[in-house]
């Protein structure tokens, strides 16, 4: 069973780095997208004990980041018209090296905390940290603002593998909640990327730094 | 007596069975592509009609343009030779020989840049400065593979690395060699075998002004190098160490084989890389080597 999860949580961490690695906007957006699904599906390996609103919460999960999340970016995406090319800032090969790094690192961390028993023997830890690294670097690496929501979205990804170690104590409701949030603010920001490139022609998020009238 | 034997049998089968790998990719590209496609043995007959040619040389050449190709291929033979087979064994084997490994491959690069630096053709040099920037990319995939060989086993030598599976960590491992193999023998997606397009040649630049038996030398090495990644890609995920003789002989013909129907059909469905995107992919190969690493070193505690 920890094998599964392990396997599970490493795919995750090939799918960020895949998101890191693509040069199209739609295979940043589908990368986020499998790994919210991958993921999603963790808590029905981590409780021993079958309950409903852990499925619901698990379905909800999938559906909402494997199947609403995408559509709406794509929507978004077809919307403002915009060129499919990711516009690094940092080139492709060294924002590679760095999510790499960041998974090195994690695992090396992740063996020198002090964890519990249970999940010593998981990649839960090294995993979350992997992911929110990696989501940051693609928010601070990409130029465009849609690969910069889905950077957002692998850093929530992250942060919820992390919040998974907590199962057992936070209610799902909780959960529930965070990923309703979650859409509203991937909803509101399709909204808003159609906004700026009806204004500035453009979804370069450097141009946004200097005010105007 | 009976280690000469042994050695002669080996060098025997690895000489002769290695035209044959680009003879089955080629066969299964044809088939891909509805044709009926040259015959599986055209190397031998490309080879055996180089032989009886004459060398043409330019008056700009040393003697290294034809002791270079000669050099290379003694280089991949003597690296072939460190392999093991199966529970056989390799014909020589000590402590560290990974190493020699390595450096054989390097050397036998080396032979080839310089055959063809010293034409004096700035076309050869532009091959020659792709086929180096790429191998140094390539290198690190394959010294980090080896690496995580020795993490798991807990030994330098081939022999012993090469015996148990890779463990939780073989299908990462498979990934990056594949693509290390792609990559140092020059094949679609980073390189292509049939082109002649001035531009895009990598490795058939440098060999152009090659003629007769260095031509055949070189065809032979490459052909060589390409059934040398096959058995080391074989060796290194399967534990054929741990099969009977023949079980191991048999294992390792079918997975050779299935690896050069892999390559056929990923150069019939992938079009080329453009050479700024090779970076990318090499980098890829290095990582799922560096991860095979990480699983091999941490997968112990977990």
């Amino acid at each position: 069973m920890s094998g599964t999860m392990n396997l599970l949580i490493g795919l995750a961490m090939g799918f960020s780095l895949l998101a890191l690695a693509s040069s199209r906007l739609p295979s940043v957006i589908r990368a986020a997208a499998f790994q919210g699904m991958i993921l999603g599906t963790l808590p029905l390996l981590l409780e021993e004990k079958f309950h409903w609103l852990v499925v619901a919460v698990a379905i909800g999960t999938i559906t909402v980041k494997g199947f609403i999340i995408p559509n709406l970016l794509r929507r978004a995406l077809r919307a403002a018209n915009i060129d499919r090319e990711v516009e690094p800032l940092i080139g492709f090969v060294p924002s590679l090296l760095l999510g790499a790094a960041a998974i090195i690192g994690a695992a090396a961390l992740g063996s020198e905390l002090p964890l519990r028993p249970e999940h010593a023997k998981t990649l839960l830890v090294p995993g979350s940290f992997a992911t929110v690294v990696c989501g940051f670097i693609l928010l601070m690496a990409r130029t465009k603002a849609i690969s910069q929501v889905c950077g957002y979205l692998i850093l929530e990804n992250g942060i919820y593998l992390f919040g998974l170690l907590l199962i057992n104590t936070t209610p799902l409701l909780v959960e529930a909640g965070i990923l309703l949030d979650l859409t509203v603010a991937v909803f509101v920001i399709g909204i808003i990327v159609d906004r700026i490139q009806r204004e500035f022609d453009t979804l370069d998020t450097r141009k946004l730094t200097s005010l105007r009238e | 007596m009976i280690v000469a034997l042994d050695i002669i049998l080996r060098l025997a089968a690895w000489l002769l069975l290695a035209p044959l790998l680009p003879g089955i990719i080629n066969k299964v590209k044809a088939w891909v592509a509805g044709r009926r496609g040259p015959p599986v043995l055209q190397l031998y007959f490309d080879l055996a009609k180089l032989w009886r040619k004459s060398v043409v040389l330019s008056t700009a050449v040393s003697p290294a343009h034809v002791a270079g190709p000669a050099a290379a291929w003694i280089a991949i033979i003597t690296a072939a030779l460190l392999l093991p087979v199966g529970p056989a064994g390799a014909s020589c084997s000590f402590r560290g020989d990974a190493l020699l490994f390595v450096y054989l491959l390097a050397f036998a690069r080396f032979c080839i840049v310089l055959a063809a630096l010293d034409t004096g053709s700035a076309f050869e040099g532009m091959g020659v400065a792709r086929e180096v920037s790429y191998a140094v990319l390539a290198e690190a995939a394959i010294i980090t593979a080896l690496l995580t060989l020795c993490v798991q086993s807990g030994s330098v030598s081939l022999a012993t690395m090469l015996a148990p599976s890779a463990g939780a960590g073989a299908a990462l491992l498979a990934a990056g060699l594949f693509g290390v193999l792609l990559a140092e023998n020059c094949r679609v997606p980073f390189d292509d075998p049939n082109t002649h397009l001035e531009l895009t040649m990598i490795h058939e630049v440098m060999v152009l002004d090659h003629s007769g038996p260095p031509l055949a030398a070189i065809l032979h090495g490459a052909s060589l190098k390409l059934l040398l990644f096959a058995v080391l890609l074989t060796e290194a995920v399967l534990p054929l160490g741990k099969l009977s003789l023949l079980q191991a002989i048999g294992a390792l013909v079918a997975s050779v084989f299935v690896v050069a129907i892999a390559i056929g059909l990923v150069e019939s469905l992938l079009a080329r890389l453009a050479f700024r995107r090779v970076p990318l992919l090499l980098t890829t190969a290095f990582l799922f080597c560096l991860f095979a690493l990480l699983v091999a070193w941490k997968g112990g505690r977990l």
